[in-house]
């Protein structure tokens, strides 16, 4: 069996299960935010007032806990399909084939980062 | 007559790839692909191609005509030129060229091999024969007609990014054909060993599979299966 450390699931089918589900959080949240935004409209102290309240604030920590976690597993399988030695070595020369390990991790890391401080400024923005 | 680019490489005298411009004349005929080849080849000894059967039957002349993957022995030129002059031949993509449209089909092949390709069962044999009911049988259709002319997998994006890890449409096909056997007890092992998020899960459904599977066989159906084998055995 094909494994790989920093995969999220650490399954295929659970990797697979996890896009799943949160797209349809996703979508679930994305028509509840255009109701809101089209037929209420809110001024800000609806706004306010809506998100004060504590099922919204759980539903949208839903929502942003899926955006990283569907992002990760997209960024992952892109980042194993096109910076791996043998694409590398033939878009770019031998000489980035051989640092394709590197380049990888480095994107990666690149992507945990901006995923781990989107979540952490999106808890804060929804309980301050 | 007729205007033919074929790509060339010798590693034994050519740095590297080219395209060579041919005119054959095929005496105002619908010809198939594999029979221009021919008369190329009787004009250049020097080409090199597979083939066998020519009557589609081997999966030995896989190769990208005009831009799309098929058998040379059953593609007419009717077909491929769709009203133009110009063939356009080229080795299947994605895998080593060993010499113009020869490819190192070993990749392929390994992809074949993980899959276990046979039947497994762990109970008593029967005194004559394992036998199968005609329902049983049917459910093989569409599956056990795989050439593995390495059409499917050579078109797909999928396994050009990673040849290596990616069973590819082909084995996944064979895959399911033995999961799908009624005389085979080896399910559990088999659907553990597809589990990991490269051999199977690496499939997108973008389907170039099945466009060019000259069989007319559905990969992506196939692998559809077994995703769902996956999820019903999944705790
Ligand atoms: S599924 Fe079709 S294209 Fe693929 S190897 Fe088998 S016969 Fe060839
Ligand atoms: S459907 Fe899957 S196996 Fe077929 S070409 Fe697309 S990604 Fe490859
Ligand atoms: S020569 Fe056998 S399939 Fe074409």
């Amino acid at each position: 069996m094909v494994t790989s450390v920093t995969n999220l699931g650490r399954s295929g089918l659970s990797d697979w299960m996890i896009q799943r589900i949160t797209g349809v959080i996703l979508l679930a949240y994305t028509l509840f935010i255009a109701a809101v935004l089209f037929i209420v409209a809110p001024e800000f102290a609806e706004w306010k007032a809506l998100f004060g309240q504590t099922w919204v604030k759980v539903f949208s920590l839903a929502a942003v806990l899926s955006v990283a976690a569907h992002a990760w597993i997209g960024l992952w399988c892109v980042s194993t399909d096109y910076l791996v030695t043998h694409v590398l070595t033939i878009k770019l020369g031998p000489a980035a084939g051989a640092q394709a390990n590197l380049l990888r991790w480095c994107f990666q890391a690149a992507g945990a980062i901006v995923l781990f401080t989107y979540v952490v400024w999106g808890i804060q923005i929804l309980w301050s | 007559m007729l205007n033919v680019s074929i790509y060339r490489y010798n590693p034994e005298t050519d740095s590297e790839p080219y395209m060579q411009d041919v005119e054959v004349d095929t005496g105002g005929k619908d010809l198939m692909v594999l029979d221009v080849l021919e008369l190329m080849k009787a004009a250049d000894t020097s080409t090199v191609y597979r083939r066998s059967c020519r009557e589609g039957v081997c999966g030995s002349d896989g190769m990208n005509i005009n831009g799309k993957n098929g058998l040379a022995c059953i593609t007419p030129l009717s077909e491929t030129l769709d009203g133009g002059n110009k063939l356009v031949l080229r080795p299947l993509p994605g895998l080593p060229v060993v010499r113009d449209l020869v490819v190192d089909m070993g990749l392929f092949y390994k992809q074949y091999e993980k899959v276990t390709p046979f039947l497994m069962n762990n109970t008593p044999a029967p005194a004559i024969e394992r036998l199968q009911s005609p329902e049983e049988r049917e459910k093989l259709d569409g599956l056990y007609e795989c050439i593995l002319c390495a059409c499917c997998s050579t078109a797909c994006p999928s396994f050009w990014w990673n040849p290596d890890r990616f069973i590819g449409p082909s084995g996944l096909l064979q895959a399911y054909r033995f999961l799908a056997d009624s005389r085979d007890t080896g399910t559990d092992k088999r659907l553990a060993d597809l589990d990991d998020p490269f051999s199977v899960f690496r499939c997108h459904g973008i389907q170039n599979c099945v466009s060019v599977c000259p069989k007319g066989l559905n990969p992506t159906k196939a692998i559809g299966h077994i995703r769902n084998m996956l999820l019903t055995s999944a705790t």
